[in-house]
């Protein structure tokens, strides 16, 4: 072999090697790049006005959901808040929070002899901000993480690489991907700009809910349970606070109440607590306190006109 | 040395000419795939990952299968191998080069690739699987070339070379371990989250490698006028022999456990997969196929008067691999979406696009592959003259 090619081969073991190796060694050494070092340097570092431990969650009353005015509202509000495109074909729909029926999201609670009514009965879900989160220990990047101040799952669309591990590993099918641009599918006020302020996306990447993140990090609260105020009755339908503080109203619910989760034994921990009617199939086969009674909710759960 | 590569005749050239034809075709689709988005695929919410994943997955098996060639002839000293091992590494450089490839394609966000180094997460198997496939395709470079290189001068290879090729072993081992762990590791997805799927991977390749090093092997005798032995093609039948037993008992034990305890998460996909879910049974036709050419591969395989045939060999050999395919390159991936978290049947076939982009990825690991091979024929011509 001729010294140049060995040479050139050198110089590419060692590239490879050092682009392998070196990077993600230095990365976990430079101070506060790394995930480690920023548990060691603690909450201090983060935003001031962090309290350390909280855990946001929310409550979803199925009963005061069954309404399908109420359902429309929270869906809507969502669609409007992050400019979620509208896209026409099911199979790649991208949905942040959406109606899905009793027996699917909880298949293990139903039994032969569960009334259509309440198989079928429309219930909100959305991603469930778990506490061990599959789809954070899977992702290859870093594009979706857990805050260490309050336990939101976050989406960092400009660092996701579209791979779509998380969404094999999300056990709740909350993940939605880009398939195509989406902002062609983005709803537009007369001057032509999209409804909110929220960024639109690229194709390519993943998306999914944030508990409104950027509204909580202003004191606010997430856009959904925030539209319930203006629906007369809805009060309740939607509770969101700190589990982790015992004076939250979250946490009186949990207290007083036998609340179902998601899967609870694939061990994630979701934080999206289901309040669930013992009546619920006498209450899903009535005629809703809402609109038009019990006509079929789209998957999405929009009101048909 | 390298530039032998671009002297050669009349078929050598129509080869290079129909890889490139469907690289071309390859690389238009994936311009118009790169354009518009995934949306050209036939994957979907319920179905993300498709074709190119499991094309991955395949061929990651194929790569390792290298060791089944490496091991008994530098570990055992098993001088039959002495031809052969040369053709199952480059097979190995070809087959990671297009599993790279397909992971690459299939990616929403391409031009962000090096995120995956830039921001590395140790906790995600999908770093791990980077970094072995880098690994194993820097080795095995290494190795192969190093090796031609001293058998055209007709020296032994550097000493230092040697403990890379045993590295090499493990290695090999550890690629189809960490790409099985992608899937094995996913509560969300029961029909991949059993302990069994590594091995079952490693034998599966184990047999589905070193059939295709068969298949080239006899090629390369019948065009390239270069003989690996008759005993390097019969050791190759015998380990496709026990690979395929070893294979299909793992999926005899793995269906057991999914059928027999009747837990609804755990049969259902096997349900899908050789009767139909909810009215939809795309894959049962292809299940029925793959298993039949299983059994009567693995049948004539296990009889040594039809194996020592090279005839029947072949044909049992392109049995195995198409077998193999269907459940690992077909099967497999798309069966773990079915049925959706959320109980919904949703199938996939892939588009014309998706197919076309997948033909170019194999079309380009076949130039690199004919390349490499016409680099070792050139050589050992030579060696042969003198």
């Amino acid at each position: 072999m001729n010294e140049t090619r060995r040479g050139f081969l050198k110089a590419l073991g060692l590239t490879t090697v050092g682009t392998g190796l070196g990077i993600p060694l230095l990365r976990a050494l430079r101070p506060g790049s790394g995930t480690v070092l920023a548990q060691v340097s603690g909450p201090a570092e983060t935003a001031p006005a962090a309290v350390p431990g909280r855990q946001w969650a929310m409550v979803v009353d199925v009963e005061k959901c069954l309404r399908d005015d109420v359902r429309a509202a929270v869906i809507e509000a969502c669609d409007r808040e992050h400019n979620i495109p509208r896209i026409p074909d099911p199979k790649q729909e991208v949905k942040w929070v959406w109606s899905d029926e009793y027996g699917d999201i909880f298949a293990d609670q139903i039994n032969a002899h569960t009334p259509a009514a309440a198989r079928e009965a429309p219930v909100l879900v959305m991603c469930n901000h778990c506490t061990d989160p599959p789809c954070i220990r899977v992702c290859p990047t870093g594009a979706t993480w857990k805050r260490e101040k309050d336990g939101i799952v976050m989406m960092d669309m400009h660092r996701c690489i579209g791979c779509r591990y998380c969404m094999a590993a999300c056990p709740f099918g909350s993940r939605s991907f880009n398939w195509r641009d989406p902002r062609p599918y983005v709803e537009h006020d007369e001057n032509g700009k999209p409804l909110s302020d929220f960024p639109t996306r690229m194709k390519g990447v993943v998306e999914k809910c944030t508990f409104c993140a950027e509204r909580i990090d202003e004191g606010g609260e997430p856009a959904c349970v925030e539209a319930l105020r203006q629906v007369p009755g809805a009060e309740g339908a939607l509770v969101f606070g700190d589990v982790n503080d015992p004076e939250s109203e979250v946490s009186r619910i949990l207290s007083e109440h036998l609340v179902m989760e998601r899967r609870p034994t694939l061990g994630t921990g979701p934080n999206v607590y289901y309040l669930v009617p013992d009546a619920l199939p006498a209450l899903a086969a009535a005629p809703s306190a809402g609109v038009d009674g019990n006509h079929p909710v789209s998957e999405r759960g929009e009101v048909a006109p | 040395m390298i530039q032998n590569v671009l002297h050669g005749g009349r078929r050598y050239w129509g080869l290079l000419a129909f890889w490139g034809v469907l690289i071309l075709i390859g690389g238009l689709a994936y311009s118009h795939q790169f354009a518009v988005g995934l949306q050209v695929t036939g994957m979907s919410r319920d179905v993300s990952w498709g074709l190119y994943i499991a094309q991955f997955t395949f061929m990651v098996g194929v790569a390792a299968s290298a060791v089944m060639v490496v091991l008994p002839y530098y570990l055992h000293d098993h001088k039959a191998f002495g031809k052969t091992v040369i053709l199952g590494e480059f097979l190995a450089v070809s087959s990671v080069l297009v599993c790279m490839l397909f992971i690459f394609v299939d990616m929403g966000q391409p031009r962000r690739v090096m995120n995956v180094v830039l921001h590395p997460q140790f906790h995600s198997l999908m770093f791990w699987d980077f970094m072995s496939l880098s690994g194993y395709l820097l080795l095995n470079l290494v190795i192969g070339f190093l090796a031609i290189e001293a058998e055209r001068k007709g020296t032994p290879p550097p000493r230092w070379v040697r403990p890379f090729i045993y590295l090499s072993i493990p290695w090999a081992v550890s690629i189809h371990t960490v790409t099985a762990f992608l899937y094995s590791g996913l509560s969300a997805r029961p029909f991949w989250m059993t302990a069994i799927l590594a091995p079952r991977f490693l034998a599966s390749a184990f047999a589905a490698g070193p059939s295709l090093l068969i298949v080239l092997a006899l090629l390369v005798r019948r065009f390239g006028g270069f003989d690996v032995g008759a005993r390097a093609i019969r050791s190759l039948g015998t380990i496709v022999t026990y690979a395929m037993a070893v294979n299909v008992f793992f999926v005899l034990v793995e269906s057991f456990t999914a059928i027999y305890s009747g837990i609804p998460h755990d049969e259902e996909a096997f349900r899908y997969l050789f009767m139909g879910l909810d009215g939809h049974a795309a894959l049962r036709p292809w299940t029925w196929v793959g298993d039949a050419l299983a059994v009567v591969s693995l049948t004539g395989l296990l009889i040594p008067k039809i194996r020592h045939q090279e005839r029947w060999l072949v044909l049992l050999c392109g049995g195995v691999f198409a077998s193999l395919w269907i459940e690992k390159g077909l099967a497999l991936v798309v069966t773990g979406f079915i049925p959706s978290p959320l109980g919904i049947v949703t199938e996939y076939a892939p588009t014309a696009p998706e197919i076309a982009i997948t033909l170019g990825v194999y079309a380009l690991g076949g130039l690199v592959l004919t390349a490499l091979y016409k680099l070792v024929l050139n050589v050992r011509e030579k060696t042969q003259l003198a």
